[in-house]
């Protein structure tokens, strides 16, 4: 690449172009740890004051950090699990099983997927309603896991697909049962598919905001993403620092994440495009 | 153990695979199934190690009718063309894989494993993953899985179809001397007729979903009862000469050329159509029923060297020699016919039996 083609003009354009992201991530981190005068990007002095809220008591009626990222993290958890669970065996069934119906289910997840949440909130809402388990964790647990089956059993699907028929039917002639051989045989060919898919699901469940801040507004089931809005519509108190602050708190698992599983992550598109 | 199969029938929805068969082996035999792709073959295996259900017909191990009895409880050891090895365990947990299944205490898997790990040696490779092992290695694991439960017949689909030439060589007979020595009954699949006659006792050529011939390796070379079974067996093929029965003898297609047969008997009546299959191994210089053509095509096989010798009608005959007969292409030869040992097809296939006039 060095001797038919000049890398520094890129290198000088990426350069110029990123400038503008890379000074704003930069001043996000920045802003939290140090006070500056108003109208200067120079800061004349460090001080921890706005991430205060990691220790202070909350004011008034307001959650604790503490309870609401666990809330968050038992949010994407939960979520994660249920929609692995279904989306292991579903993806399996749509795979291999002589199903009824098979090709409508493979199209109905398609469209599933394609369906935007947001249209389907005030259906939800009602029937969360109906059941009781609005403004609970567990009602919007629920939704979101039901909403992220369907990417889930279509990646599944996919990743099912490569695996040869004949290790199944190896397996079988040495005597497991056909749920033995999904567990103990089938399923370590798909790992892959399921560590990429479990952090998507993850992810996705701790950035999610729209369905707990409709589903579950109260204190009680508050999530991060509803904490942070919180935040900025308080117009008594406008305090950018510290809501930067619990931006940074909030990305910093994601980042993390990304981090250390990036290389599983890419897996998602290497195995599931087989479907 | 005896096996046996009795009027299987298998279709998938409208299409009719096999429509009736029947094929039975004694304990201890090694017979091929052998066939062109789609004929059937591998159907059939799929059948006996219960994979497929069978649509009619039935099966029995010994005195044991197995025809519904699931897949896991047959007990089969299966060989399949990829190996189907577990990518995620080592060849030691491959094989330990029907004991643990099985839930047999630790002690015994370790030895059962170990000792057939020696049978088919491959006792230092147990740490390896198949993705660390050559074909052959891994071809000598799935032998060693499908081995180590003792199971009642072993079934093998093309299982060498995946290995280069020389390892090939070197498995078909290793896969017989396992055989033998564990005196398992085992049905091989495969299209390779070098494979079947050199490994089995006995093979069944199939051809669209039926047994056109069920019998030793040598009593099918030398007595096919088609020409489908002729052409199929031998390498290199059989030649075919088309003609016509006349008081004579066989008179050539579209050609003066005459063959006179006279010692034979069976012979059609006369004005009836014939084939005549001639092995390349019958068509040499010393023989006296000469034919004259044209050599048109030589290949060097190191030790002999083949010839094609197109006649003046067209048809082609082969012929196998020692090296050094000095023919070059284009040379026009004229070389004879074991006349004995001429395989006489009638227009439909069928071999015509005829023998030397007393």
């Amino acid at each position: 690449m060095n001797t038919n083609f000049k890398s520094w003009p890129i290198l000088l354009a990426l350069g110029l172009t990123s400038v503008p992201l890379v000074t704003m991530y930069a001043y996000m981190i920045i802003d939290t740890v140090t006070v500056s005068p108003p109208g200067s990007f120079i800061p004349n002095g460090i001080s921890f004051g706005s991430w205060s809220f990691l220790w202070e008591a909350p004011a008034p009626g307001r959650p604790s950090i503490w309870s609401v990222t666990l809330n968050t993290f038992i949010f994407a958890c939960v979520s994660t699990l249920m929609a692995l669970s279904v989306s292991l065996t579903g993806g399996y069934a749509l795979s291999r099983l002589h199903l009824p119906f098979r090709g409508f289910f493979l199209g109905g997840l398609i469209v599933l997927h394609a369906f935007p949440t947001i249209t389907l909130i005030i259906a939800i809402f009602l029937i969360l309603q109906m059941v009781g388990l609005y403004d609970t964790l567990a009602g919007v647990i629920l939704v979101k896991a039901a909403l992220e089956i369907p990417f889930g059993v279509w990646i599944m699907k996919g990743f099912y697909d490569t695996v040869p028929w004949e290790i199944e039917m190896a397996g079988l002639t040495d005597g497991a049962t056909r749920f033995t051989v999904w567990r103990k045989l089938v399923l370590p060919q798909v790992q892959p598919g399921i560590t990429a898919l479990g952090i998507f699901a993850f992810l996705s469940g701790w950035s999610e905001f729209i369905l707990p801040q409709v589903l579950a507004p109260g204190a009680d089931a508050q999530v991060l993403g509803v904490y942070l809005q919180s935040l900025i519509s308080d117009d008594t108190s406008m305090d950018f620092a510290k809501f930067k602050s619990v931006g940074v708190f909030y990305a910093i698992p994601v980042i993390l994440i990304y981090i250390l599983f990036n290389k599983h992550l890419m897996n998602i598109y290497g195995g599931g495009t087989k479907g | 153990m005896r096996i046996e199969l009795k009027n299987f029938k298998k279709t998938f929805g409208d299409i009719t695979v096999i429509e009736d068969m029947s094929l039975s082996l004694e304990s201890g035999e090694m017979l091929a199934l052998l066939g062109p792709s789609g004929c059937g073959k591998s159907t059939t295996l799929f059948a006996i190690c219960g994979i497929h259900r069978m649509t009619g017909g039935q099966l029995l191990f010994g005195d044991r009718d197995v025809t519904l009895v699931p897949s896991q409880q047959r007990n089969v050891g299966v060989v399949f063309q990829n190996y189907a090895l577990y990518p995620h365990m080592n060849a030691y947990e491959n094989i330990a894989f029907p004991l643990m299944i099985r839930k047999e205490d630790r002690k015994t898997i370790e030895k059962k494993v170990s000792e057939i790990a020696a049978l088919v040696h491959i006792g230092e490779l147990m740490e390896r993953k198949p993705a660390q092992l050559s074909g052959g290695q891994q071809q000598r694991v799935a032998l060693a899985r499908a081995l180590v439960r003792e199971p009642d017949i072993l079934l093998l689909d093309e299982p060498l179809a995946n290995l280069d030439a020389k390892l090939r060589l070197e498995m078909r007979s290793e896969i017989r001397r396992i055989q033998q020595q564990t005196g398992i009954t085992a049905i091989l699949v495969t299209h390779d007729q070098v494979e079947a006659m050199s490994m089995c006792d006995r093979i069944a050529i199939m051809n669209k979903g039926d047994i056109v011939q069920l019998s030793s390796p040598q009593d099918m070379y030398q007595n096919p009862n088609s020409e489908f079974v002729a052409s199929f067996l031998g390498n290199p093929p059989i030649a075919f000469l088309d003609g016509v029965v006349t008081d004579g003898g066989v008179q050539l297609a579209s050609s003066e050329a005459l063959l006179p047969l006279r010692g034979q008997h069976g012979l059609p009546s006369s004005g009836m159509p014939i084939r005549l299959g001639i092995r390349p191994e019958h068509f040499q210089p010393e023989n006296p029923l000469k034919v004259t053509g044209r050599i048109s095509f030589v290949e060097t096989q190191g030790r002999e060297e083949l010839y094609d010798v197109t006649l003046s009608n067209g048809s082609v005959l082969r012929s196998i020699q020692r090296q050094g007969g000095g023919y070059h292409l284009g040379d026009e030869v004229s070389w004879g016919i074991a006349e004995n040992q001429i395989l006489a097809f009638d227009a439909s296939g069928a071999r015509l039996h005829m023998g030397a006039l007393a």
